[in-house]
Formats: C-alpha cells, structure tokens, sequence
C-alpha cells in the first residue's frame, strides 16, 4: 500500500524545492528574495498541512513511513522553526552578500529530511532522512564559502557526521542481521519472539550513539562549539532548533517502538547521556566569550534535560520531552533572533561583552533576552520553568529522582551564564549602541518573548496545550 | 463581604497589572510623555500600594479569627493533573499579606528622593515584587506557592544589580546563585510529593489542604525535610547560610533592604510553618536538635559578629540573622508560645528592621557613607531622627513596650518548656544583641560631633518622618497590646500544633502495637 494521501506534506516540500530549485537556476537574475518567501509560505503551509488534511493516522509506502498525531505534532514546530529561521535570516544574507536562492532550496530539503526522521517507520527510511537532513545542514554550515570559520565549521560537521552516520549505519546493519527486518513493529516482534540477542543490543547502542550526535549530547558534543560559532548566524539559529527537535523526536519513536519493551537496555545509555550533557553543557558554557559558542553550551545542557524525561520510559515521559522541546525551540528562535539584532555600523558582533549596557540604547531587546535567559533557567513564573517540570516529573514516577536532583543542579550552575548575560546588558555601562533592527527581526523575539511570559498564566490555555501534546505522546504506546 | 469577590487575587494581581501597564504605556510613549511618565511613575506606585494596602485591611478587618481554616479560598483549574490556582489564607498567613502590603508603599515613598536613575523601572520592579511576595502567602497549591517563592529573585536580582551600591554584581549574583539553589532541591521534593500523592490519594495533587492527608512514611519524611529545609534555612536565613545576607543588604538600594529584610527572611519561617511542621511532623522532631543547635548558634554568633561590624547596615544586616534565630527556635518548640512568638516576631522583626534600614537610609542619602566612625553627636543635629532611631534601637533589643519584647519573650518561653538549655542560650544572645545595637546608637548618636562634615546636616524632612511614623506608631502598639496579633493567629496556631501532635502520636501508637 503506497497511502500517497499520508505523505502529502512531504511529498509537498519535494515538489516544491525541486521547482525552486528549477527556477532559482533559470535566471541569471538573482531570485533569492522571491525564492525565500516562496519557501517561507511553503514552510508554513506544510506545518499545518497533517491538521488541515483531517489527522489520518496510517502508513505509506508499505510501512516505510508513518502518520500519526506525534509525527503531526513534530512536523508542525518543524516547519515553524523553519520558517522562522529563514524569515530571520534574509536580513542577514543581504547584507553579508551571501543572498543565494540556494539558501531556502537547501532549507527545504534538509525540513524534508526532517520531515522524514520524525515519520519513519523503519531503519532504511531513518537512516534516508538523517542523511538528507545532515547533507543539507553541512552545506549550509558553511554557506559563507569566502570564510575560513564557515568552511572550518562545515568540514567539521562533515567529518564527524560522517562517522555518526557510519556508526548509525553499523548499528542498522547489526540490527537487521540479528532480527532480519528494517521494519519497527517487526523488529519489536522479532525481540519479544526470540528473545534479547547481544547483537540487537549492540546495534541498539550504536543507533543511539549515531543519533546522539545529531542532538549533540555529551560524549558526542564536540562538535558544536566550533560549528555554531564558525556557522553564519542565521544557520546556527536554524541548527539549534528544527534539526534537534526531529533527531530527538527520532530518539523517541526508536525507544519506545521497536526497543519499546527492554526499556532497561537502552535506559542506562539515556541516562548517562543525560547527566553527561548536562554537566557538560553546564560547566563548559561558563568561560566562553562568544554568544554563539554560549549557545553551543547551552543547548548541550539543554539536550541533557530533555533526554531526562525520555530515561522514564514511559508515555508520560514523552509528553514532558515534548513539553520541554516546544519551549526550548521557541526560546531559541527568539535568542537568535536578538543575536542577529546585535550588528554595529561595522558588522555583526557577536562577544557578550558586546551586548553590555543595551538596556538603555536598546530597551526592547534587553527586556526580550532577559525573558529569555530567565526562561532557559528555569525561573518561574516563565515558560521554561514549566518545561523543567513537565520534563522531570515523569523521570521521578519512573523512581529517577537522582538524575532529576542531578539535572536541578546543573541547571544552577547554568543560571551563572545566563545571569552573566543579564548583568551584562542591565548593570554594565553601554559601550555601543547596535543599529535598528529590520521589523522581522524585533517582532520575532518579541512574540516569543511574549508566548513565554503569557500563556501559562492563562488556565485554559495551558490545559489545551497540554491535551494536544498528551495526544501527540499517547500515538507512540 | 467578600464572599463574590476574588478579593485575594485582587490584591496579589493589582500591582502586577499596574506594572505590565506602566512598563507597556513607557514602550510606547517617546520623547517628553516618557519623561513624564518617568516622573509620575512614583505617584502611580504609590497610589496602588495604597490601595492595596486599603484591600488588605479591610480583608484583616473580615478574616474570622475563631475559624482556623482557610478563608476566602479561590480555586480554578490550572495546570490540570491536580495542580490548582488556589489561593487562601489563615491566621497564619494573614498578618503576612498585612505586612507586606504595608511596608510597599512606605518603600515607595522613601525611594521617591534616594533613586537617581530609570524611576519607572524600579517602581515597575517594585510593584511586581509586591504581587510576587503576596503571592506566597496566599498560595496553597506548592506549585503556586514555588512558582510566587523563586520569581521574587528576579525583581530582587534586578533591584539590587541596577540600583546597588558599589559591590552590587557580586552580591546580587550571590544572592540569586544561593537561594536558586536551595529552592531546586525544594523543587525536587515537590515533584516527589506531587508523584507520591498519585499513589496514596488516588489522584496526584499539589493541594497543600489535600496534602496534610498524605501520610509520608518516616524515612522519605527525613529526605523531604531536608530539601524543604535547604530552601528555607538560605531564605531565612540560618548559620551557616546567611553570607549572603550581609552583602545583599549593604548593596541593596534602602528601600531593598528593607523588603529583604522585613519580607523575604519571613518566607523561610512561613514555610516551615506552613509545609514542615505540618507535612513532615515526624522529621520535625528528629532534626529539633538540629534546628536548636544552628539557632543558638547564629543568636550568639551573629550577635558578635554585628558588633565588630564598621558598616551601619551590615551590624543590622547580622542583627536580623540573630533574630531569625529567635523565630526558628520557637516555630520548632511546636508550643502555642513558641509557634505564637515566632509568628509575632516575624511581624515585629518586619517593623523593626525595616524601620532601622530606613533610618540607615536617612543618614546615607545624606552623607553617602554607611561608616559608624563618621558618624557621632548626630542627637545635637538631628534630635528628631534621634529620637526615632531610639524607639527602634531598643525595640531591637527588645525593650518591654515595644514589639520586639513579646516576640522574644514569647519564643523562649515556648522553648524553655521544651530544653531550658536552648533558652539560656537565647537569653543570653539578647544580652549581645543591647551590647550591639546601644554601642551602635552610641557611636552614631551621642558622643561629640568631631567630624565636621556632619555641622550641616539636616534633620529628617516630612517625607521620612511620614515613612518612620507608622512604623514606630505600630512597633509601640504591637508592644503594648500584643493580642492584636496573637488573637488572629490563635486558632490557626491551636490547629496546626493539634494536627502535629495527633500525627507524632500516631507514629508511637503505631510502633507500640
């Protein structure tokens, strides 16, 4: 059974960035700006389009690909994270003369990769979306051909998600010779039919360790500092938020489907990445200088919370991994979009110290970024609070109540960074005052600043979020 | 009166909508309305602290004092999975909302001249502070209770990062590190209960009324003490985790110091009144000793410590450390005295320090130094302030007729009951505490004004004697006819120790059959 009808949204976003593709090349003129909003609408249009066409939950092309509510879900932050981040880049790739259509061609494709991450239903389509999703993301590392960093930081990436890949595909192989078949549901048979084998729990453990770079979690970080600082900006905001959400989302499907009942094999992996990452993340962010490198630390701590949720095993725990990523996404979709408003009559900066005193040059901003840096604490009454406390409750019913203290430490020794910011830009004096942002700019972290103070203090509002979420989770039991 | 009306959320919101208000109003404007609004931004706080100090009042003046349940309860839905908006107050917290709403707009008066720069952001941070420290006193739900409890740092980071003294970055990254960390293990213990309620109630809750029900096995009580405690012992604070205290509060603007002192400390004693004593009953008793212990300790040793002190708000600052010490002993002498003269202590302290921390204020937006030896002879200049600071230097020390007699007085009675030895360890921190307060009014006051410095110096103006005024008013009246306090916390207390006592009986009974 092929069910085209299930996979219409990528089907959407192949169509589309192939045309694009076609009529980037056809002119000489530069098409950029028309190709980006193109994408921009077809982005959003794809976030919405599982909802709009009616929720059909199935498979297509013989069980290779998956619809369901969490797939739903996914793909929905996916195609908003994107478009966002493209919205947010324009400015930026005008002014560094780095405005290439290929730009929003290559976005398409690596959302199309996502895409197919989140709805695969077996080790060959996995395996399809992380290689598309990664090939697109290494070009866009290092978009900015004329600079050292890019091209340093898109020959990292390539290098050590070159051997992820290999070690995810060691993994599959292992995999399919011990249970021989791609397909989940098969291979959850497969172990409760003949028993736990070394060679799955192997392949298990290199599947995760494959995947683990992709959401760059300690001992599989290395690679972020370099690639986030060396990335152009606009790709390092991208980087932190879509690709993260689909690999760990990825994570997920692959625990609790097939290898959803020998929880006790893969926990112990979860959880060592999780208090790894945190710390990590955690201490390593503390001497850093540069923002974008900051953020690299960050969202390693950050990674490490989201995976104490999943270490519970259970469908609630789940619920508070999706909790936790949905506002981590739109805290870092409204940091980036403040980094990018920190550009000098020069260029662009990028030191913290840069950012000292704008609380009075640039008040809007300053208030934006406390929000935010307030948020990634964990400091209520923000929504970043919330997340942490959907995110741990469920390690705790799943008697983790260690990892959760673990993760509550780290997240004080997070908070000296993330003051570190906040005292720079309220008790410092100003040193420069940045340029006016364009209006996308402002008003994207100005929205998300304002969806992480305002919506929990409304009742209902956190209720029905929630009900989505919880649906979104049960399709994976 | 209230019975249709949110008159609770009313007031903890008030001041929080004002602010989102003024700060949106101050977005938008430009140029000269900004200025303006900068300008007027005082007197806007100020009439909404009043207002709500108006609400509270009238919502002292319908609290029934013969009922020791909650009143004036409101409950919605919130987060769902048992966790409620839901507000209330008893005796117990009352008195607090009280306090708080009080010292707000004196707070907003005295900065009015003392704040040089961005007005509007600190009333704004002002009045949100307000909403949030009313907030925890009349939350009942622990979630709420965490979320009004760990969002008061923020406003108190920003209050003293931006309007601090000199060593401000480092005091205000000290006092947010400090106490960040100990309400996370607070927080993990609430996660724990949350999860342990599922299990024996049926449906998980954070209800702190539903709670008292849960019946925590001993073992799991003494781990959850602990975290609750580490929470409060740093907000409170108790040896060996006051440090932060003293540089907070000499780098704190006046009217910081004062909310620190007179509000924030009262948190940690509220919450073991309110989750300790009642949820963990059993580990109470265990770590009595423990709690005795530090407090004895920090009533002699921080009393020393203050009177080798140099700066005028640092002797205080280690002065109320040693007076918290009185309110931890008696909250764990679990006796009506005890419990009864924690709760006015707290109060008393409230007035006390606050009032100090503004006459502290008085002299430094003068002088602009905190140091006791440039200070001396201020009574020829200033006999009205030196009166004032006479008044509440003895109340500190705990003169009879002021507050700070009963409260004093109540908790080692209260604890005398229970280990005379932890008494004469208090009695004689109040001996410490006259050797530093009187050597403080000496050196400040009397004496011979050598330094010249000091021959223009002008005596306190309308405004300080408007914000000192009522303090010394209540400080005299609370001392006097002390029932006004204790009548209104009675039945809650009388409750609270007769739930305590049926459940540590409880654990006996049930060993011996």
């Amino acid at each position: 059974m092929l069910n085209l009808h299930l996979v219409i949204p990528e089907i959407l976003l192949a169509v589309s960035a192939s045309l694009l593709l076609g009529f980037g090349v056809s002119k000489t003129k530069n098409r950029a700006p028309i190709v980006r909003l193109a994408a921009i609408v077809i982005l959003l249009v794809y976030a919405v389009l599982g909802y709009a066409l009616g929720s059909q939950d199935g498979e297509a092309f013989k069980g290779a690909l998956v619809a369901d509510s969490f797939a739903r879900y996914i793909k929905f932050f996916i195609g908003v994270a994107a478009a966002a981040g493209l919205l947010l880049a324009g400015n930026y790739l005008e002014r560094e003369k780095l405005d290439h259509y290929e730009f929003s061609v290559l976005t398409l494709y690596a959302v199309l990769g996502m895409s197919i991450m989140v709805a695969s239903n077996n080790l060959l389509s996995l395996y399809i979306g992380v290689e598309m999703q990664s090939l697109a993301l290494y070009i866009m590392a290092a978009f900015n051909r004329d600079s050292l960093r890019a091209s340093e930081a898109g020959l990292k990436y390539f290098v050590l998600g070159a051997l992820s890949s290999g070690l995810l595909l060691y993994g599959i192989s292992l995999i399919y010779g011990f249970t021989g078949t791609l397909n989940f549901e098969q291979i959850a048979i497969s172990i409760n039919e003949t028993g736990l084998t070394l060679g799955v729990v192997g392949g298990l453990v290199f599947l995760l360790c494959g995947l683990a770079f992709k959401i760059s979690a300690a001992p599989f970080h290395m690679w972020t500092p370099d690639v986030y600082e060396g990335s152009p900006t606009p790709v390092t905001g991208f980087f932190a938020a879509a690709p993260k959400f689909a690999a760990i989302a990825l994570i997920a499907r692959l625990v609790m489907g097939p290898f959803g009942d020998i929880t006790d094999q893969w926990q112990q992996v979860i959880i060592v990445l999780a208090a790894m990452s945190m710390f990590i993340g955690a201490i390593g962010a503390l001497r850093q200088t540069n923002i974008k490198r900051l953020m690299a630390y960050s969202s390693i701590a950050n990674m490490g919370f989201a995976l104490v949720p999943l270490a519970a095993g259970t469908v609630a725990g789940i619920r508070g991994m999706l909790v936790f990523m949905t506002i981590y996404i739109i805290t870092v979709i409204g940091i980036f979009a403040c980094i990018l408003q920190m550009r000098i009559r020069d260029g662009m900066v990028e030191k913290i110290g840069d950012l000292s005193g704008i609380a009075k040059t640039n008040r809007g901003m300053a208030i934006a970024m406390t929000i935010f840096m307030l948020s990634l604490m964990g400091i209520p009454p923000l929504l970043g609070f919330f997340g942490k406390l959907f995110a741990f409750l469920p390690a705790v019913q799943a008697d983790l109540i260690w990892l959760v203290v673990l993760a509550l430490i780290a997240s004080v020794i997070g908070a000296f960074y993330y003051l570190r910011i906040i005292k720079t830009m309220w008790f410092d004096e100003s040193e420069h005052e940045f340029i006016v942002p364009v209006r996308a700019l402002s008003l994207t972290s100005a929205i998300s600043a304002f969806l992480l103070i305002g919506l929990v203090l409304v009742p209902f509002i956190a209720k029905s979020g929630q009900n989505w979420i919880a649906i979104a989770a049960s399709s994976l039991s | 009166m209230f019975n249709n009306v949110p008159i609770l959320s009313m007031i903890t919101f008030l001041p929080l909508i004002v602010a989102l208000g003024l700060m949106l109003i101050s977005r938008i404007s430009k140029g000269d309305a900004r200025e303006q609004l900068n300008k007027n931004a005082p007197m806007v706080a100020l009439i909404v602290s009043c207002v709500v100090l108006l609400l509270s009042a009238l919502l002292v003046w319908q609290f029934d004092p013969s009922s020791a349940a909650f009143q004036f309860e409101e409950r919605v839905d919130w987060l769902g999975g048992g966790i409620e908006y839901h507000l209330g107050v008893d005796g117990i917290s009352v008195l607090f909302v009280l306090l708080t709403a009080f010292l707000t707009p004196l707070c907003i008066l005295a900065s009015q001249k003392s704040i040089k720069k961005n007005m509007l952001d600190y009333m704004v941070a002002f009045l949100v502070l307000e909403t949030l420290m009313i907030g925890v006193f009349c939350s009942l739900d622990l979630i709420l209770f965490y979320l009004f409890f760990e969002a008061v740092l923020i406003p108190m980071f920003l209050i003293i990062g931006i309007w601090g003294g000199k060593d401000r970055v480092y005091a205000s990254y000290k006092f947010f590190l400090y106490t960040l960390l100990g309400s996370v293990l607070m927080l993990a213990a609430i996660l724990w209960i949350y999860f342990y309620s599922g299990q024996e109630l049926g449906a998980a809750t954070t209800d702190i009324t539903r709670l008292h029900d849960l019946d925590i096995p001993a073992s799991a009580q003494t781990w959850l003490w602990l975290a609750f405690f580490a929470s409060f012992a740093v907000k409170m604070p108790m040896w060996p985790v006051h440090t932060w205290l003293p540089d907070a509060h000499v780098q704190a603007p006046t009217a910081g110091s004062v909310i620190l002192a007179g509000i924030l400390l009262k948190m940690g004693g509220y919450g073991f009144l309110r989750f300790s004593l009642p949820m963990f009953p059993d580990a109470s008793i265990k770590y009595t000793p423990l709690i005795f212990g530090l407090s004895v300790i920090a009533i002699i040793y921080t009393s020393l410590v203050a009177y080798r002190q140099k700066d005028i708000k640092k002797l205080i600052a280690y002065s109320s450390v040693a007076h918290m010490g009185f309110v931890t002993m008696g909250i764990f002498a679990v006796n009506m005295q005890g419990l009864q003269g924690a709760i006015f202590q707290m109060l008393s302290h409230g007035l006390i320090s606050g009032a100090l921390f503004f006459g502290v204020g008085v002299i430094y937006d003068r002088m602009h130094t905190r140091e006791i030896d440039f200070y001396g002879g201020l009574v020829k200049r200033m006999p009205v302030y030196a009166v004032f600071m006479m008044l509440f230097t003895m109340a500190n020390v705990g003169l009879p007729g002021t507050s700070g007699f009963v409260g004093e007085i109540l908790t080692m009675v209260g604890v005398y009951k229970v280990n005379p030895w932890v008494a004469a360890g208090a009695a004689l921190g109040m001996i410490l505490s006259a050797v530093y307060a009187l050597h403080l009014y000496r050196e400040v006051i009397f004496g011979e004004p050598t330094n010249e410095k000091l021959d223009n110096i002008e005596d306190m103006n309308k405004t300080e004697i408007m914000v000192l005024a009522p303090l010394a008013l209540f400080v005299i009246i609370l001392g006097v006819y002390p029932s006004l306090v204790t009548d209104v916390t009675a039945a809650s207390v009388e409750n609270l120790i007769s739930n305590f006592n049926a459940a540590t009986l409880d654990i006996v009974s049930g060993q011996g059959s």
